[in-house]
């Protein structure tokens, strides 16, 4: 029982990793209506700031993911205005190989700049558990900041979205973009403030899954983004409660896939969940349906 | 639109071929200066033998590349000292092959292109295997610094092995912790995607079910998963284990005992030979390590002239201590310069030619050297060598004995 | 009238052609002897990543569908493939071009099989969706072959799921792969796959399903309405897709004695997406240059510059942006209004051709 209690805790702190990223993702996707592969990448490269913030400057930790977060907004900006502004009007093709190729570059680029040899990221929350039921029970303070960091940005991301100036401009522009504009809302900007946010989260979810899981290299976010884009779909892309609930509910069948079945196949569990919810509930979890107009 | 895309290809591939010469012609000069930089001696040129080309190939960059830089460094620090003494004179080729066995095929042709006459490498053992089939097929030798996998000459002549196999590893890794006492109820935790770690797990299990010691939990991970244990750890602590037997390389090994350490579990470490490159893990706290313990056949503290030699100028060479790998790299351009002295190799002498001659050389020859004491080599290839126990203690290694 | 029709031959045949002429042109080399061997180790891979590039030219130009899993096939035809020319090379002694022959057909019919089952969920979707339950397709079945252990016990074969304790010689051996494969791939069985590649798939471009399948694709509902069955059609581009992806798969997998699964990672799908999308969506001579020129230059200069991959990244970037930007398209329509009205002039109107080909 405490067994499965543990790797249910665990489940529950890498799935609140994945919700973190899935947060920006579903955003950008809900909002430019695009697949950001390099959304993972922008992970990679909050984490590298933020290890040589801590390593190579000698920082306070608390610095090195504020600058992290700030490089990575601007880097946001700068990506979406070079490569993806171009592209509005284009296929979903063209700005798919787009954001590939913009994932290629960010690896390269870090590869050129710190090596590909991995780095051992230097964790910012203190090492320590707390022990329930008679020591049986860890649960690292890792976990607990990472699930407690995945909620405040939640309920964060959710006042701003449902109560600011900004967050209803957001909510115009995913609905119909022409229509958004016709009412005064500046497409443009209001795209760029949502790869901002994106950004900044990714440079937050980077340093907390560095911190859980330290191997640092140029692919390190590939594979959690593209999980993170699983767990937006799951929860129903665009929906930010959505997002929230499936990278945590991902997280979690991860985990016990791998602790129960097999440890090869908890990244085919994943996958497996996600071709079922796409067949039987195409919108996600918490998502709404779309008509298709003819 | 297409025409347009097809120009731009076409002109990205023009320059790109032209870049691709360019940087050709420039590689051709670069390689000499590489090696009169590496050699720093009297001028290669003009010496009735000419340079004998040395071929080595190791993960200089990637998850592995501490060994492959270690081994590069090692054997060029080696042919440095060789040529230094006059007469025969070595060039080393190296590549990169970030430890994937197709970039190290890819790598090997290139060197064969370049006029390799004997491979030092590969470095590691999945790689090392796939060389080694065409290796064999072409008749070139190959003496594997630090490829440990049996199955890395396994029904091959021309491989030969300096470092100790890994069933070698696994049972005195399995007699070791009980000889030591270091702990009553055992966890392991393996990379099943390596040949290196399987081999080294299998010989572990049976070792130790025949001395009589508990392994309680047994979990894998493979190379596509290695970011994330908290399963396997769990797993290990759940069935009350109280030592963590280790058989991967060192970038994993890295993660076990940061997670192992922000979750408060009090696992001891053992490791074997891939674990060693740990320490100089860029932002790895060695506090961690503390108190673990390892197999190597190499003591960068031991006093002898040779060892106090080879790690002083290793040092001032490249800054920091040489490893294991490094070891076992000198070593084994040494027992290739001992070849070619007895057996009378020039630059002229073909790689089938040095091949069909150290083979039977390799047998009938005995070393002394960085990494053990009258090494022998049995036809199969394989090395007698004993591996020591070592704890890390203030972030250096310290034998147990 | 006489020239377009023979313009036409042309295009239609220039692929072969032009896959002929390479041919001929490395066999004389090598031959001569004048072909550095790693530009000969090359060649194979070439070949496969030819096929690989048709293949899924069908899928994503022809039936319009994004598809991140292609690997996923080519993963499963190598290792069916090493599997059955192992067994057919030790239980039968059957001569090598036989073991290939068979390996080819057997990774083929299994991906083919691979390819209806998923296709049967994936072909319900649309755009990203179909892409990333592809793309998730081609992760599980790595994943699933991560766990598969195959040995061969005298004549019979074993297979197991996580356990690697099987009797036998294993041939296959979950995360570890194939290793000590006998590598019995040749240049020409590489030549032949792609001739019957470009057969396969040019025939069905210029038949009646091709048109189906280009119809579905330009628009799905008009399409349905006038009475095309579009399951079936998707389906048959994607099965066939598929099976060409699986034979490739075959030849490559017995070209290396080392094969794990790692190898086919979606970034080896990625790979072949940018192969089909920089030699023009659609186009399969592009294809081919593409698969060529993109798998031989980083190799070749692999050992040059550490930026290639780098200079890869932002040319793939600036080849998107280039062809979608509204400026640069303005640019060429206009020189092609000005190239149209021309040829009005002239006896002969080839309108509509550079249009009918738009994306």
């Amino acid at each position: 029982m405490t067994a499965f209690l543990s790797n249910l805790i665990n489940g529950i702190s890498l799935g609140s990793v994945y919700a973190i990223i899935a947060l920006g993702y579903t955003m950008v996707y809900g909002i430019a209506k695009m697949l950001n592969f390099a959304h993972g990448d922008v992970i990679m490269v909050g984490a590298y700031i933020c290890f040589c913030c801590l390593f190579d400057l000698g920082l306070h930790p608390a610095l090195g993911v504020l600058a992290s977060m700030v490089v990575c907004t601007l880097l946001g900006i700068l990506i979406e205005r070079l490569a993806y502004k171009p592209l509005r009007q284009a296929t979903s093709l063209s700005v798919l190989i787009t954001a590939i190729g913009m994932s290629y570059f960010l690896q390269n680029l870090a590869q050129l700049i710190w090596g590909a040899n991995p780095k051992s990221f230097q964790t910012v929350i203190p090492a320590g558990s707390v022990n329930l039921m008679n020591g049986q029970l860890k649960i690292s303070y890792v976990s607990i900041v990472t699930i407690a960091a995945s909620l405040v940005v939640m309920a964060a991301l959710s006042t701003f979205v449902s109560r600011t100036k900004m967050g209803k401009a957001m909510r115009c522009v995913s609905e119909d973009k022409g229509a958004a504009q016709l009412m005064g809302v500046n497409v443009n900007m209001t795209i760029s403030v949502t790869f901002a946010i994106g950004s900044a989260l990714a440079a937050v979810a980077g340093v907390l899954m560095c911190s859980a899981y330290p191997t640092l290299k140029p692919t390190t976010g590939s594979m959690p983004g593209i999980k993170a884009f699983t767990a937006a779909v799951f929860g129903g892309i665009g929906s930010i409660p959505g997002a929230m609930l499936g990278g945590i509910l991902l997280g979690i069948i991860e985990i016990l896939g791998r602790a129960y079945v097999s440890s090869e196949l908890g990244d085919a569990f994943v996958f497996a969940v996600l071709i079922l919810v796409l067949l039987i509930k195409p919108t996600g979890l918490l998502g709404k349906a779309v008509r298709e107009k003819v | 639109m297409k025409k347009f895309v097809a120009l731009l290809l076409a002109v990205v591939m023009v320059a790109s071929l032209f870049a691709g010469c360019s940087s050709g012609e420039s590689e051709e000069t670069k390689a000499p200066v590489a090696t009169e930089g590496a050699a720093a001696a009297p001028a290669d040129e003009g010496t009735p033998a000419g340079t004998i080309k040395v071929g080595s190939i190791g993960p200089t960059t990637g998850d592995y590349a501490q060994y492959g830089k270690a081994v590069e460094n090692a054997i060029a620090m080696a042919i440095e000292e060789i040529n230094a003494k006059g007469g025969l004179q070595f060039e080393l080729l190296g590549e990169d092959d970030q430890g994937d066995p197709t970039m190290a095929v890819n790598a090997y042709n290139v060197e064969m292109q370049d006029g390799m006459q004997v491979l030092l490498g590969t470095v590691t053992s999945g790689a090392c295997a796939a060389v080694a089939d065409v290796a064999n097929e072409e008749r070139v030798f190959m003496l594997t610094p630090s490829a440990s996998s049996p199955t890395v000459n396994e029904g091959r002549d021309n491989v030969y092995q300096v470092c100790f196999t890994d069933p070698n590893q696994g049972a005195s890794a399995a007699q070791t912790i009980k000889s030591l006492g270091l702990g009553e109820k055992i966890a392991v935790i393996w990379n099943n995607a390596q040949d290196y770690s399987t081999g080294i797990y299998q010989s572990f299990m049976e070792k130790a079910e025949e001395i009589g010691l508990e392994v309680v939990a047994d979990s894998t991970f493979s190379d596509d998963s290695n970011a994330d244990f908290s399963v396997q750890l769990q797993a290990a602590a759940n069935a009350g284990a109280d030592l963590v037997f280790l058989p991967i390389y060192y970038t994993p090994v890295a993660a076990i005992m940061q997670q192992a350490g922000a979750a408060d579990y009090n696992f001891k470490f053992f490791g074997v030979d891939g674990m060693d490159g740990l320490l100089d893990i860029s932002g790895f706290d060695t506090a961690l390590a503390e108190g673990s313990y390892m197999l190597t056949p190499f003591d960068a503290n031991k006093t002898d002239d040779l060892t106090s030699s080879f790690v002083s100028s290793y040092v001032a060479k490249f800054g920091e201590t040489p490893n294991q790998f490094a070891a076992d790299a000198y070593d084994a351009m040494y027992i290739f310069y001992d070849a070619c002295q007895d057996l009378g190799f020039t630059s002229e002498t073909t790689p089938q030619e040095i091949c069909e001659a150290m083979i039977p050389w390799m047998q009938s020859y005995s070393y002394t050297g960085l990494t053990g004491e009258n090494m022998v080599w049995a036809a199969d290839g394989c090395v007698s060598k004993v591996a020591t126990a070592y704890v890390i203690e203030g972030g250096q290694y310290v034998s147990v004995d | 009238m006489k020239t377009t029709k023979l313009t036409k031959y042309i295009r239609r045949y220039f692929p072969y052609v032009l896959v002929t002429a390479a041919f001929l042109i490395c066999q004389s080399l090598i031959s001569t002897g004048t072909m550095p061997r790693t530009t000969k180790s090359l060649l194979i891979p070439v070949c496969v990543y030819i096929v690989m590039a048709v293949s899924l030219n069908l899928t994503v130009g022809i039936s319009g569908e994004l598809s991140l899993g292609h690997a996923g096939f080519m993963a499963i035809g190598a290792f069916t493939g090493i599997v059955v020319a192992e067994y057919t090379g030790s239980v039968f002694s059957a001569p090598e071009w036989v073991q290939l022959l068979l390996a080819i057909v057997a990774g083929g019919v299994l991906a083919g099989i691979m390819g209806t089952l998923i296709g049967i969920p994936v072909l319900r979707l649309h755009g990203d969706y179909l892409a990333i339950v592809t793309l998730a397709f081609g992760e599980i079945i790595r994943n699933v072959l991560n766990c598969i252990y195959i040995s061969l016990d005298g004549k019979k074969l074993h297979f197991a799921f996580n356990n690697m304790n099987i009797d036998g010689k294993l041939l296959f051996r979950g995360p570890t792969g194939a290793t000590g494969v006998t590598r019995i791939a040749t240049f020409t069985a590489g030549f032949l796959l792609v001739l019957v590649t470009l057969f396969v798939v040019l025939n069905l471009i210029h038949s009646r399903s091709g048109r189906a399948i280009m119809a579905i694709r330009d628009n799905r509902i008009a399409a349905e309405s006038v009475g095309i069955d579009v399951t079936e059609y998707r389906m048959m581009a994607f099965v066939t897709s598929a099976v060409l992806a699986g034979m490739g798969g075959a030849l490559f997998g017995l070209n290396y004695s080392t094969l794990a699964p790692s190898n086919f990672s979606f970034n080896a799908s990625i790979l072949i997406l940018v192969y089909v999308v920089l030699g023009g969506i659609g186009n399969i001579t592009g294809s081919i240059i593409a698969a060529t020129v993109l798998y031989v230059l980083p190799e070749e200069l692999r050992r040059f510059s550490d930026y290639r991959m780098l200079v890869y990244a932002v040319v793939l970037i600036a080849v998107m942006l280039v062809t979608n930007s509204t400026s640069v398209r303005g640019f060429f329509d206009r020189f092609r209004d000005k190239e149209q009205k021309q040829r009005k002039d002239g006896p002969e109107n080839k309108t509509g051709k550079e249009g009918a080909h738009h994306e």
